[in-house]
């Protein structure tokens, strides 16, 4: 038996609790990576529905109405499988053309093995990687529609004024769009982006939905009650101490944030007539 | 590095498009990992368990290559029927629900009895509210006789759902209340057990035919030699054939 920190030494670096340390990183790179993709859908969807194209418009606002008025949970189990069937429908009809079994029978999703994304016999880092790369994605496609209802709003926070002073100078629109509008529609648009931020950094769990295992799954499957028949480490409900440990890295890592917000805010309103630095 | 990762990943989704159908097919068995004695996650984060041991034996009796995945419960259907995994190897019960939107292999277990834990001896069931994981058939029972009932998603919560308070006491398999009554001096087995079930089988596709007829086999040779009763006696789950 040991005793102690020798114990808790030894306990901290089950192979277990190193996978769990793992995903913190895993968490660290989808956030960094979703972020910039969900702010570029959202700059997508934003000039799609400002757009003078009927068409455009209609799709700009049915993106932004139709994700945001879905609940993610609902989004994150039914649009991520229903992704995923699309994908493979669409190998399945390059790589096996001479199938004929039906796809759909009953309940079952059937594609030639070919087809499969992942290939069922890749190795299970090829399926993480796929899973990790769908859950992008799709937060990606629901936080940038989020994205783009702040940013539609920012384009229009630009005083009218700027707009007008650029046309009377003989700037076509796509130059007052990039050279006038885009630069000083930030500073209206950090607030909302920097709530964004917030909540995607909190929504990571729902990773788990995708198959990718984040911090709060490893914190409750650690944390959980251990008997000693299934583990040399057995203990009680530690979950709370688990959490503890998560409140301290969420809370670190959003006041981190905050303060990069602020330094941003302060920079994108230098020389523009907004109260951003005074903030 | 993570570009080179991503590069390797679509590098190798390429060139395993380019083998046919057939070539080294990997049967995915896809387990909860959090419902010891049956499948948990063993200190070193692999997945371990009466049905890791039993399913690794399926697979080289029937001459497959296997590979195991954790999925959440509550999700466990959809995608093996949307074909992210080819079994349900999970100590899932053979109902007559399940059985419309999947298959079954034969039963492997004998039907539990399903046990209440319970904080005290006197709790009487049916009283207060009972605790039991969603889309169980103890969840369905505690419905079915129209107690008060809470559902989890995790087994786990479950039982801290007895210990807070929350609930009298938790109905589940007396294989996976057994080692934590053991363990815990503060909750107790009642005596009284319910009959539901109809043993644990191995979830697969109503579509996969010739994978069902293998495991059936290899099922069925492990119960003629005696090799399932030796691991239902050492896992401690339930009634030997």
């Amino acid at each position: 038996m040991l005793e102690g920190l020798t114990w808790l030494s030894c306990y901290m670096t089950t192979g277990k609790h190193l996978t769990a340390y793992w995903s913190f990183v895993t968490v660290l790179v989808l956030l960094a990576i979703t972020a910039p993709t969900a702010l570029v859908f959202g700059f997508g969807g934003a000039v799609a529905a400002r757009s003078r194209i009927a068409p455009l418009r209609w799709f700009g606002k049915g993106y932004i109405a139709v994700v945001r008025g879905v609940p993610d949970i609902a989004f994150f189990l039914f649009f991520v499988i229903a992704l995923d069937q699309a994908f493979e429908w669409m190998r399945h009809k390059a790589l096996c053309p001479d199938w004929t079994d039906p796809i759909r029978q009953g309940n079952d999703f059937v594609v030639c093995q070919a087809a499969k994304l992942p290939l069922s016999s890749s190795p299970q880092w090829v399926h993480e990687v796929y899973g990790f790369a769908l859950a992008v994605l799709t937060f990606a496609i629901v936080f940038g529609a989020f994205a783009a209802n702040v940013l539609f709003g920012a384009m229009r926070a630009v005083p009218k004024g700027q707009i007008e002073t650029a046309e009377a100078y003989g700037m076509t629109p796509r130059q007052t769009f990039w050279r006038v509008l885009v630069p000083q529609m930030w500073v209206y648009a950090l607030p909302g982006l920097s709530n964004l931020w917030m909540v995607l950094i909190k929504a990571t769990p729902l990773l788990f939905l995708l198959g990718v295992e984040d911090i709060v799954y490893w914190a409750r499957e650690l944390g959980g009650i251990k008997t000693s028949r299934f583990t040399d480490y057995p203990h009680g409900d530690w979950r709370l101490w688990y959490f503890l440990a998560l409140l301290v890295f969420y809370l670190a890592f959003t006041k981190l944030s905050e303060v990069v917000l602020a330094r941003w805010t302060k920079k994108l309103s230098h020389g523009q007539a907004t109260l951003g630095e005074m903030a | 590095m993570k570009k080179l990762i991503l590069t390797t990943a679509a590098i190798a989704l390429a060139a395993g498009a380019a083998f046919a159908d057939g070539h080294a097919k990997t049967v995915r068995m896809g387990t909860e990992g959090a419902y010891p004695p049956y499948n948990f996650l063993d200190d070193n984060g692999e997945v371990a368990g009466f049905e890791r041991e039993l399913g690794d034996e399926l697979c080289a009796r029937a001459e497959l290559t296997c590979e195991w995945v954790t999925n959440e419960w509550d999700s466990i259907i959809p995608n093996l029927v949307s074909g992210n995994y080819d079994t349900i190897i999970a100590g899932m019960s053979i109902t007559a629900e399940r059985d419309e939107v999947i298959d079954f292999t034969q039963n492997y277990t004998q039907p539990d009895p399903s046990a209440y834990l319970a904080a005290s001896a006197d709790v009487v069931p049916g009283e207060g509210p009972i605790a039991a994981q969603t889309n169980t058939i103890q969840a369905a029972f505690i419905a079915d006789k129209g107690w008060a009932l809470i559902e989890f998603a995790t087994p786990e919560e479950t039982i801290a759902a007895v210990k807070n308070g929350e609930a009298d006491a938790v109905l589940a398999d007396a294989s996976y209340l057994a080692p934590i009554a053991a363990d815990d001096p503060d909750l107790v087995m009642l005596d009284q057990k319910e009959l539901i079930g109809g043993g644990v089988g191995m979830g697969l596709r109503e579509s996969d035919g010739e994978l069902k007829t293998k495991f059936d086999a290899a099922i069925q040779s492990m119960k003629d030699d005696g090799t399932l009763n030796a691991l239902i006696a050492k896992w401690e789950v339930g009634e030997q054939f």
